[in-house]
């Protein structure tokens, strides 16, 4: 055991490091242009034209504005964006709830056997999903400037765009949540002749009910969020006004308005989480 | 999740518990009110002329342009974008490691808490404010748009680091130190190879979703496919509009496709 | 010559009130070579904890190479634990790390830091690490990953950073558990050989007992937390053994199963290889 091999002179360098060497050089070889096409320039935080502008922004976040024309715009503000955001998360669901009763598997009539009609069932389901990947594919807010566009500003192009999106990413997660339950409540009742729609209420809500609506329940607290980021585009809510605010170099608003949202996450959270313990 | 303390029966479909009929009934006119409050015109919303207002503004989007010289510019705006969201994914990565390290408690205990804290009021604020902020600070284009990224994608990555840190086995690092290590090379050489492949996989994942916002942080001014969008619906441009959006769906594939191959890469 | 291991009255109690370790008294001169050896639960890794640094005594007093670790400031104390060497049973090294870069680890206590970074990036000494490994039969695997080894290639590597550390003090909890009895002997070998080059002294816990007796000029036996015996290894015997094990069946482990065993040591000849040759297996 003592004896040591004479290995040849290459195995004296480490063979990890031209691996490592040319990975490196790979990696500053695409960061270079990166940095380019993204301006970076830290210099330019420190230019005396910016540093006023930011700097007065900042000395204007204190003392944040309170007065009360203001809280009042900001309470109905606040109630605008709860408002899309549940109006929005309730035409999403009329948008899902029949897409996923299409594309889900677990109310298959043609899967059971398999039966007659079974390629045309996969072929509706495929096509189905593929709408429910269209939906989501657009950001919220996407659709939400180009609904500004032909509505005009106010919060119909908010509920509109989240509808849209939300009702693909509901539709997509109640199809996987109704698959993924016991489902052989609902196959007894498929094959003993039942409707789909009985089948669905009996075989398999009661079991699937609970995450349905938890998820739905989160899913309206992120559109709680998504309401105040499609604001900005015009599409009403503490956004709209934040845009506005921030527009004006008003800083004491904008700092008021952007506690106000952090309140409005926290309650939000704290709704989100009282629902599903209730609904439990 | 634990039991209800009401007697919640066995559910059939017609079988719900009190609380859950209150809740639900509270749900409904909580939406109720909500559209009443926005008084949306739904009766002029899906009239004839808005249908047909809608239709013509979709046809407008086809085709969509497709001169050369407007897909090169499409394509740098492209590139722009990625640009924007691979370095502030990059930035946010080296200084939410640096932020993770104090908010995993590696320098105490009153440390701990400023980082935790500092890391979730970057985490909370949402990229499109940072970006309207920043770009008063930096001015108007993607350096804006970078900054904005990097912030916010700190206070997510900083959380995800310290958590990864905290949750790594110390025994590896103890050794190290019962046999004389200093700190940081203890931790280089015994927590950071556990965590690396974690850390890895969250900046990718990262990058996944700051590609959408990378895109979207243009409609306030940082530049790329998003500033192209803004612009071209302003001024009624709807078939350069189009050709935008499928650039901005086919960068997101993309650079999905890429960063599902890189993790499944690392998962050796 | 000042003792390089003394400790009076050492205990260790667990929050629990269980006591790991209680009332021991030992001494140590430079360079001896010790075995501790007894039943599961007798505090043997407890001891080397202590030993090590690693644990704080709840009772009593300890001093290693000549000063009491736990009245030392943060940098004499981590100057001290550079000049001891704990060889651990289940070595913790992190998988993704290359068997290279963890041997080199035993000397990041030496090295500044910049020196240490510059390592992870690329090894500063690969004909060290290599020469370490080559003495446990380990040198082709220099640039492996740790997580495609074995268990006793691992334990192996673990051996090789504490003898590429050279340190004073060779504290060794169970070594060479994972090993067969061929590779286990020898590689207690190279440790007693390191430790015997430098004047190191050496503490191994051992779960054979043959082992024990064969490299390790004096045995204590512990049970219980407590001291059952201090002697030479020529004056252990099978009796004392027995009892030593009572816990286990009186079953005195050994790596061989030799049934000889139970015969006093000296029968067989003090550095008798107490193993068969037919029960080599292939590598561990």
């Amino acid at each position: 055991m003592s004896t040591v091999a004479a290995l040849p002179g290459s195995a004296a360098r480490d063979p990890e490091a031209r691996r490592r060497l040319g990975a490196a050089l790979l990696a500053l070889v695409v960061l270079w242009p990166l940095l380019q096409l993204a301006e970076f320039r830290p210099a330019v935080l420190f230019e005396a034209g910016n540093l006023r502008v930011m700097g007065g922004f900042l000395a204007s976040f204190m003392p944040p504005a309170h007065a009360p024309e203001f809280l009042g715009l900001l309470l109905t503000a606040t109630l605008e964006t709860l408002a899309i955001a549940t109006a929005g998360i309730a035409l999403a669901l009329f948008i899902a709830a029949p897409l996923a009763i299409c594309a889900t598997r677990a109310l298959s009539v043609s899967r059971i056997g398999p039966g007659p009609g079974r390629w045309r069932g996969q072929a509706l389901r495929g096509a189905v999903r593929g709408l429910l990947t269209i939906l989501r594919a657009v950001p919220e807010i996407v659709w939400a400037l180009m609904f500004v566009r032909v509505l005009g500003l106010g919060p119909a192009a908010g509920v509109l765009a989240l509808a849209i999106t939300y009702g693909g990413m509901l539709g997509k997660v109640y199809t996987e949540i109704l698959e993924s339950t016991d489902t052989r409540p609902a196959r007894t009742l498929l094959e003993a002749g039942s409707g789909r729609l009985a089948a669905l209420a009996y075989g398999l809500i009661p079991n699937a009910a609970q995450e349905l609506t938890s998820y739905t329940v989160y899913r309206w607290e992120c559109a709680v969020r998504a309401s105040v980021i499609m604001g900005f585009v015009g599409a009403g809510g503490l956004g709209q006004l934040m845009d506005q605010s921030m527009k004006m170099l008003n800083g004491g608003e904008a700092s008021t308005i952007l506690l106000v949202f952090l309140l409005l996450v926290l309650l939000a959270d704290a709704i989100s989480a009282a629902l599903r313990r209730a609904l439990a | 999740m634990s039991a209800p303390e009401t007697s919640c029966a066995p559910r059939g479909a017609g079988d719900f518990c009190l609380s859950c009929l209150l809740t639900s009934g509270l749900l409904v006119v909580a939406v109720v009110a909500s559209f009443a409050y926005l008084q949306i015109d739904f009766g002029a919303l899906f009239s004839r002329e808005a249908a047909v207002g809608m239709g013509e503004f979709v046809a407008s989007f086809f085709p969509p342009a497709s001169a050369p010289p407007f897909l090169a510019k499409t394509a740098l705006g492209a590139l722009q974008t990625f640009a924007v969201a691979a370095v502030g994914t990059l930035l946010a990565a080296l200084l939410g490691v640096l932020c993770a390290l104090p908010a995993a408690g590696r320098a105490g205990g009153a440390l701990r808490q400023v980082a935790r804290f500092a890391l979730n009021v970057l985490r909370s604020v949402p990229e499109l404010v940072w970006a309207t902020l920043m770009v008063l600070a930096a001015g108007l284009g993607p350096f804006a748009g970078t900054l904005a990224l990097a912030l916010h994608t700190t206070g997510v990555l900083g959380r995800l680091f310290a958590e990864a840190i905290e949750n790594a086995p110390p025994a590896a690092e103890t050794a190290l130190r019962e046999a004389g290590s200093g700190s940081a090379p203890a931790f280089l050489y015994g927590t950071l190879p556990l965590v690396w492949p974690q850390f890895i996989a969250y900046g990718l994942y990262r990058l996944e979703m700051n590609i959408r916002m990378a895109a979207v942080l243009g409609f306030v001014g940082a530049g790329g496919l998003g500033q192209m969008l803004y612009f071209h619906l302003s001024i009624f441009q709807q078939a350069e509009a189009a050709t935008v959006l499928i650039a901005m769906l086919l960068l997101v594939l993309v650079v999905d496709a890429i960063s599902h191959q890189l993790r499944g890469q690392l998962a050796n | 010559m000042s003792p390089s291991l003394v400790t009076r009255n050492l205990g260790l109690a667990h929050g629990n009130g269980l006591r790991a370790v209680h009332g021991l008294d030992l001494q140590l001169a430079p360079g001896e070579r010790v075995a501790v050896i007894g039943p599961s639960g007798a505090g043997k890794t407890s001891l080397l904890r202590l030993l090590g640094t690693a644990l704080r005594p709840t009772v009593g007093r300890l001093d290693v190479l000549g000063a009491n670790p736990w009245q030392l400031a943060a940098g004499d104390l981590r100057r001290l634990r550079t000049r001891i060497g704990t060889i651990h049973q289940a070595p913790p090294i992190p998988p993704r790390l290359r068997v290279v870069t963890a041997v080199l680890a035993g000397r990041l206590g030496r090295w500044p830091a910049a020196k240490g970074l510059l390592s992870l990036l690329y090894p500063v000494d690969i004909a060290g690490a290599r020469a370490a490994l080559a003495r446990l039969d380990l040198a082709d695997r220099l640039f492996e990953r740790c997580d495609r080894l074995s268990g006793g290639q691992l334990q192996r590597v673990g051996i090789a950073r504490v003898l590429y550390q050279q340190p004073e003090l060779i504290l060794a909890d169970e070594p060479v558990s994972a090993l067969d009895p061929m590779l286990a002997d020898a590689a207690i070998a190279q440790i007693v050989a390191e430790a015997g080059q430098r004047g190191a002294t050496v503490v191994a816990s051992l779960h054979a007992v043959d082992l024990a007796l064969k490299w390790f000029p004096r045995v204590i036996g512990l049970r219980g937390g407590e001291l059952a015996f201090d002697l030479p290894a020529a004056q252990v015997d099978a009796a004392m053994l027995r009892d030593l094990y009572a816990s286990e069946g009186n079953v005195v482990p050994t790596q061989a199963n030799d049934p000889t065993l139970l015969q006093a040591p000296a029968e067989l000849g003090v550095g008798a290889p107490v193993v068969r040759l037919d029960s080599c297996r292939g590598r561990g």
